[in-house]
């Protein structure tokens, strides 16, 4: 165990465990621990309950996203939260963190923004940490090189009380990208077919590293957007080993080291990638350049095909468990096994989401939507994924061509994803989606899902029905 | 609570939801998570499946039929509480009755979520899954004894058939203990770790650009 090569995850468990191990789990040392409204009010109730305070306020953060408003504050400052329940979950975050020496970027703040979006524009999310936050997608921190997994609201508890969690270490699973991503196909296409392959399941109990030409290609956003959706694969956490991308990136951030601490941390952080020869417990490789926009037809982010190729058909599926969901899901969705899903009509058009709401898709959803307009009877709500993005897309011109295209741009947050803020789908309704889950009832009860990248969504809008970006685009 | 009750022994009929990839927003759709309790979601339970869009109780939901009344094992599909984190499926499961979930394979955080809150999952091979299946279907009435001690799950007519759980968590369950009260034994540990390891990243000190 202690020579030989050893993974990127292998490191970075390694400089964190605490005590425990073998027959025991593993105390493992959390880094920095991300709070939102939603996991946090039972388990600050679980300190109180024991008189215990939060050890690190210093190396934790907090933010409002799930339950927010994405329309503005009125004129007298107040922010329209519709429901009560909601309203109430804000202001027991707001007292819990005065209360317990939380840092909190709340509604109003400029920091604030989806968890996951914020922890790596702010400079928290770093290479080599353990991140835990009680929000399942906090696999996106992993495009750093830090280990990140989402806990239950005990754990939070447990990380507040203690800074630490159990954790049963998990194998490691390589996915290998090799080749080139075509034009106006994105990391979101690449993550749908990864886990079309290896299935909602394939990576329970591991912690994936994407490795290869293709991985290493992408910019840090598109790195986000892969980790993003490991958990949608069952994995505990996704990795991409650090390099000059992601310095690029966080140099310069607010909450990163500057000056000789700059060059000590990244000295440090040189050091993480996976030796040569370093083995993994399991395995899947793809070649990026045969990749097509992806979209899904069903109610798991595994049922995804090209997105000019038909829906399977029950008869191909052997186990008769699988067929059965199958058949429950095109049923739920309302389409027709066997043929594309290519023209069909659709009514909302959603752009968003810790998955795909960062200012490189918000330019990418710009570039189809210039001088282009969303289509009668569609509705398109465009929600950045913090403040911080809101404010360089307005300054960049792009809030502008959404509104001239006639889509909605509103203040950041989960919005849409899952629908628990006031902004849903209605039932039976389609919408195309640049979210992380098309389950039954995910975006309100009876909503019918289509999950994609955002130029899938920006050329669907367009058409008014489910559109292939690359035929559009070649119009130009 | 500090304190969980102990699981022992329980003899229980048996709610079959064999759906594959029962996704944590079935369980308990988003909605519900505006609540800062852990009590009282039960109603939040499968509440989409269980009432149609028309308000009227879906036949096709099982949790609801008389047969099934105060049963307190759940036997689930394959990949059973993927998706979100959201303990609230734990707490709602509970709540209702719930205090063992049998499936072939538990989606990880939720089966974390649920052994935290003294919530049995209990892994099976396929082949033992089937033939309870099989069983519960034909004889909704049937009634499963569960054993944590023996890590054993058998009908009053069966043979036994064994469970996969985890080690930890299993005599954590039996004693009725909870993980916190074990992590707070080792505060010394954990002083000495980070006496050795300056921290990271202060959140409090203020960005140093706008």
């Amino acid at each position: 165990m202690t020579a030989g090569p050893r993974t990127l995850f292998e490191k970075v468990w390694r400089d964190h465990v605490v005590a425990g191990g073998g027959e025991l789990p593993s105390t493992l040392y959390v880094d920095l621990h991300l709070v939102h409204e939603v996991t946090s009010p039972q388990a600050f109730d679980l300190l109180r309950e024991r008189g215990l305070e939060v050890r690190r306020p210093n190396q934790t953060f907090a933010t409002m996203d799930h339950s927010t408003p994405t329309l503005p504050a009125g004129a007298d400052g107040r922010f329209p939260i519709l429901d009560p329940t909601a309203r109430r979950q804000l202001d027991r975050l707001v007292e819990n963190c005065a209360a317990f020496g939380v840092p909190l970027a709340p509604l109003g703040d400029p920091r604030r923004g989806i968890v996951h979006v914020i922890g790596p524009e702010l400079g928290l999310t770093q290479p080599g940490m353990t991140i835990a936050c009680g929000d399942s997608h906090s696999s996106t921190h992993g495009a750093f090189g830090a280990v990140a997994f989402g806990i239950g609201t005990t754990e939070v508890a447990n990380v507040l009380a203690t800074q630490t969690t159990l954790y049963r270490r998990p194998r490691t699973f390589e996915v290998r990208i090799d080749g080139r991503l075509q034009p106006h196909v994105s990391a979101k296409d690449l993550i749908l077919a990864v886990i079309a392959d290896i299935g909602t399941e394939g990576g329970t109990g591991h912690v994936f590293e994407y490795r290869g030409e293709a991985v290493r290609a992408l910019d840090m956003e598109q790195r986000m957007t892969l980790c993003n959706m490991s958990i949608e694969a069952g994995a505990r956490a996704g990795m991409v080993a650090p390099d000059d991308t992601t310095y690029e990136y966080l140099s310069r951030r607010p909450y990163a080291p500057s000056g000789r601490a700059w060059q000590e941390v990244v000295a440090g952080w040189r050091r993480l990638p996976s030796d040569d020869g370093a083995r993994f417990d399991a395995g899947v490789s793809l070649d990026a350049s045969r990749l097509e926009p992806m979209i899904t037809y069903g109610t798991s982010p595994g049922m995804a095909v090209p997105v000019r190729q038909p829906v399977p058909e029950a008869g191909s599926i052997a186990d008769a468990h699988r067929r059965e969901t199958f058949e429950r899901a095109v049923r739920y969705m309302g389409i027709e096994p066997g043929k594309p899903l290519l023209g069909r009509a659709i009514d909302v058009v959603f752009v968003g989401s810790c998955t795909n709401g960062r200012i490189s898709d918000l330019r990418e959803v710009a570039r189809v939507l210039a001088g282009r307009k969303v289509a009668d009877g569609v509705k398109m709500l465009i929600v950045p994924g913090s403040q911080s993005v809101k404010s360089q897309a307005e300054a960049e011109g792009l809030a502008e061509v959404f509104l001239s295209a006639g889509a909605e741009w509103r203040e950041s947050g989960c919005s849409l994803c899952l629908a628990m803020n006031g902004d849903r789908v209605e039932p039976g309704q389609y919408a195309v989606s640049t979210t992380n889950r098309n389950f039954e009832g995910r975006q309100g009860a009876g909503a019918r899902t289509f999950l994609a990248s955002p130029a899938t969504a920006a050329a669907s809008a367009v058409h008014g029905r489910i559109a292939d970006v690359r035929e559009l685009e070649a119009g130009r | 609570m500090s304190r969980l009750e102990p699981f022992t022994e329980l003899v229980s009929r048996v709610v079959p939801v064999p759906s594959e990839n029962v996704d944590t927003d079935r369980i308990v759709p988003a909605r519900f998570l505006t609540t800062t309790g852990r009590r009282g979601l039960g109603r939040a339970l499968f509440a989409d499946w269980r009432v149609g869009p028309d308000g009227a109780p879906n036949p096709d939901c099982p949790l609801d039929l008389e047969i099934h009344r105060g049963a307190r094992i759940l036997l689930a599909g394959h990949n059973f509480g993927c998706g979100s984190s959201r303990e609230h499926a734990a707490w709602a499961l509970v709540d209702a009755g719930f205090r063992v979930v049998v499936s072939t394979r538990l989606a990880d955080i939720f089966r974390g979520n649920a052994l935290r809150n003294g919530l049995l999952a209990a892994e099976v091979e396929r082949a033992a899954y089937e033939r309870l299946l099989e069983r519960v279907r034909r004889d909704p009435a049937v009634e499963l004894a569960v054993s944590l001690e023996r890590r054993e799950l058998r009908l009053a007519d069966g043979d036994p058939e064994s469970f996969e759980v985890d080690g930890f968590a299993r005599q954590c369950m039996l004693k009725g203990v909870d993980q916190l009260g074990y992590l707070l034994e080792q505060l010394d540990e954990i002083a000495a770790w980070e006496a050795a390891h300056p921290p990271r990243v202060d959140t409090r000190s203020l960005p140093s650009t706008a």
